[in-house]
């Protein structure tokens, strides 16, 4: 097999990753899209690992090995990260990342309705940010 | 190793000009085709799965992305990675995904603001990126070829061996890794908790609506509504 088939099959699943997290607004979609750049990483590892096996006789197997560490990672860093989604949902009511603009220079304009209810805010931001 | 595939391997690994040479570039075989043929259907999923509006289709469309790559992997004759991913990814990744799209309460439906609005930057970044990383690799792996016959390279005896024999001390860190990733959600989980139930104890003083109300409606707690907020706070407040 060419081993540009899977190379460039990477590639553009790392693109298409790349795309969803900058271009997506709900936070479990951005996970979704960062699982999408992940597997890019893995098919590169594996076909890689492949080609080396065989070409350079290689009995590491340090590609698959690397495979299955980012496989276990990515397990890893969805529970963490949906259980971080969980939380700011739970203490905003959105789980939109378009909305979590505290840390913002210019945060004056975006909610002028927010100065009524403002006064439990710093109990949620360090919440949140913990 | 017998000797055939041994003959066969110092062959590639001297002459790979003359392999380059001896595999015609327009004459795909049969793994190739099939290849192409399922690459193309992951890419259209993942290609759905970031631009879709409809949030519980996009979960659905990974599970084809995932399922695809997976088919991959098989014809790259590295089967226990393959089913490693439909164990982790397809079994219980997506499910993770598809439990937080229902707990954030994601609406059924097409959703209009599942984009943001820099698609049109984003859009440019990732086919800048696309087009480099395509024309790099290609440019450098034009006359490079996979060779899949003889032995699986990716069997699970393979894998296995070379698992445990050198890669043992990361794979036991990797352990301590979960282990920590495990603990850490769960005291990301139960700390909300604590919080709320403190900020509920100050909120039934200075009559503010308590954070743990926001689940329950679609705006949060800033926009001042206080419908159930006095029992759910004395509830917090019992405990």
């Amino acid at each position: 097999m060419h081993l540009a088939y899977p190379a460039v099959l990477s590639a553009l699943l790392f693109s298409t990753g790349l795309y969803g997290v900058l271009a997506r607004r709900n936070a479990i979609l951005v996970l979704m899209s960062v699982e999408l750049m992940l597997n890019a990483v893995n098919l590169n590892l594996v076909a890689f690992d492949v080609w080396l096996s065989k070409t350079a006789q290689d009995t590491l197997h340090s590609g698959q090995a690397l495979t299955l560490f980012t496989i276990a990672i990515a397990a890893a860093e969805i529970g963490i990260g949906l259980a971080i989604v969980l939380a700011v949902h739970r203490n905003r009511g959105t789980a939109d990342i378009d909305k979590l603009r505290d840390t913002a220079e210019t945060d004056d304009d975006s909610e002028p309705d927010d100065s009524g209810a403002a006064r439990p805010e710093p109990a949620e931001k360090a919440e949140a940010t913990a | 190793m017998t000797l055939a595939a041994a003959t066969a391997m110092a062959a590639h690994a001297t002459t790979t000009s003359a392999a380059s040479e001896s595999q015609g570039f327009l004459s795909p075989t049969g793994v190739e085709i099939a290849f192409l043929l399922v690459g193309l259907v992951t890419f259209g999923a993942a290609v759905v799965t970031v631009t879709t509006k409809q949030l519980v289709h996009a979960a659905l469309w990974l599970v084809v992305a995932l399922g695809g790559l997976a088919v991959e992997y098989l014809l790259l004759t590295a089967e226990f990675i393959a089913w490693v991913q439909v164990l982790i990814y397809v079994g219980s990744v997506v499910v993770l995904l598809l439990f937080g799209l229902m707990l954030t309460r994601a609406p059924i439906g097409r959703s209009p603001d599942a984009d943001s609005g820099n698609r049109w930057a984003a859009l440019t970044v990732a086919i800048a990126a696309a087009a480099a990383l395509v024309w790099v690799v290609v440019d450098a792996f034009r006359t490079t070829w996979i060779d899949l016959d003889g032995a699986a390279a990716g069997s699970t005896e393979v894998t296995g061996a070379s698992l445990f024999q050198s890669w043992v001390l990361p794979f036991e860190a990797l352990s301590v890794l979960l282990l920590a990733a495990l603990v850490g959600a769960i005291v990301l989980s139960r700390k909300a908790k604590a919080n709320a139930a403190d900020a509920a104890n100050t909120a039934t003083t200075t009559s503010a609506p308590s954070p743990r109300n926001g689940g329950t409606r679609n705006h949060g707690p800033r926009n001042g509504g206080t419908g159930n907020d006095t029992p759910r706070s004395d509830k917090e407040g019992a405990r």
